[in-house]
């Protein structure tokens, strides 16, 4: 299954606002200390990274490591002082970036 | 001095046993209501001939975390499932170049309330059908593509999504379709058999002794209005007859094949046992 991010972001909000932004990409998130039925071991294959971005800087980013779970999910908080857009990007191990982007409006 | 310090961590370790007590009593008092909308009857009274007062989901059972998981359906990582499940609803297959969407058109209409009603008595076959048998029966007969095997291709993804049409629908069976009632009372019958090495029947742990510790979890009821439901523990959607065969399994039982008459009984029997209680697939448990 190729990962597919999921993202949720208010549309609208008022200047100065906190809004809460969720975020959600299925993912296997291989540790590389598994082994498969033959005894060799599976390849590591995580998302390492998560940045999100607004208007061009940076609101929230995460190194993951491999103890963390399939499907990772994010939530964090963020104050809004002007319109503009929400950029996702997702690092895979192997180069892999998922990106996807939601805008808001604010008043 | 001594004599306080000594005092003073008894309180604390009287504290501490009481809050775990507090935060894993089960069945939980708590109400699930999905994304703040959509609640969910999560109890009810039991039907006529059920030997328990009231039937409660296995909701109930676990723990704050694992039940907030659930009421968002964004965090709810089964919903990734069902949203694979709608793109193959989607997806034309087979040699008569349909897909389930060319004859049933949208499934929040068409399918709506399939998943409280399944399974159901199927005249063709003499036997009781299921969501996953009567994908495989429409994808041979009508669109010309192969059965899924067991657990494998779209089964599981394709089931959550027709299942989840049916959210917060009240799961009610008809029994009174064609033998039914027989493949009730040999379901009932696999419910109540003791089984393996360890002698136990379904009963045993999810009438007996529901609500009680089986090591560091909580026995539930055993209802399966939840299925295909997300297990954390195995990080995926987990088919109702994979958890039939994982639990007889655990009992050092050799277990049926899936959807083999046995399991199908036992499939009647189990949903009719959670008859009232809100469909929820895809359910969150651990």
């Amino acid at each position: 299954m190729a990962a597919k991010p999921r993202v949720k972001v208010p549309k609208t909000a008022s200047a100065g606002d906190i809004i809460k932004i969720k975020t959600l990409i299925s993912h296997p998130m291989e540790s590389g200390q598994r082994k498969d039925g033959d005894g060799n071991v599976i390849p590591r294959k995580i998302i390492n990274k998560f940045v999100c971005d607004f208007n061009g800087s940076t609101v929230f980013s995460a190194d993951i490591d491999p103890a963390v779970a399939s499907n990772p999910y994010f939530e964090f908080r963020a104050r809004v002082t002007e319109s503009g857009t929400f950029k996702f990007v997702w690092t895979d191990d192997d180069g892999t970036v998922i990106e996807t982007e939601k805008n808001i409006e604010v008043s | 001095m001594r004599k306080l310090l000594f005092t003073g961590s008894l309180i604390a370790a009287a504290i501490v046993s009481q809050a775990s007590f507090t935060a894993f009593a089960a069945p939980a008092d708590d109400k699930l209501v999905i994304d703040e909308e959509l609640e969910m009857i999560t109890r009810a009274k039991s039907v006529e001939g059920h030997p328990l007062p009231e039937v409660i989901s296995g909701w109930h059972f676990r723990t704050p975390e694992t039940r907030a998981i659930e009421s968002d359906s964004f965090q709810n990582p089964g919903m990734l499932g069902v949203e694979q499940g709608e793109e193959i609803w989607n997806t034309v297959e087979g040699t008569e170049g349909k897909s389930c969407a060319s004859c049933h058109d949208d499934a929040s209409v068409s399918m709506k309330g399939v998943g409280a009603a399944y399974p159901k008595w199927d005249a063709d076959s003499g036997k009781p059908i299921n969501i996953e048998l009567r994908i495989n029966k429409c994808r041979v007969e009508n669109m010309g593509a192969e059965a899924y095997k067991f657990d494998k291709g779209g089964q599981k993804p394709l089931t959550a999504f027709i299942k989840h049409q049916s959210l917060g629908m009240p799961v009610a069976l008809d029994l009174a379709a064609g033998d039914m009632q027989k493949w009730w009372e040999q379901g009932k019958e696999t419910y109540y058999r003791r089984t393996g090495q360890l002698n136990l029947s379904c009963a045993s742990c999810h009438e007996k002794n529901q609500g009680k510790y089986i090591r560091a979890d909580h026995l539930s009821q055993g209802n399966v209005n939840g299925f295909p439901t997300y297990r954390l523990k195995q990080n995926k959607l987990i088919s109702l007859h994979n958890r039939f065969r994982g639990c007889i399994r655990d009992t050092r039982a050799e277990f049926p094949a899936a959807f083999s008459d046995t399991l199908m009984g036992l499939e009647v029997y189990t949903t009719w046992r959670g008859t009232g209680l809100s469909v929820e697939t895809p359910g969150v448990r651990q």
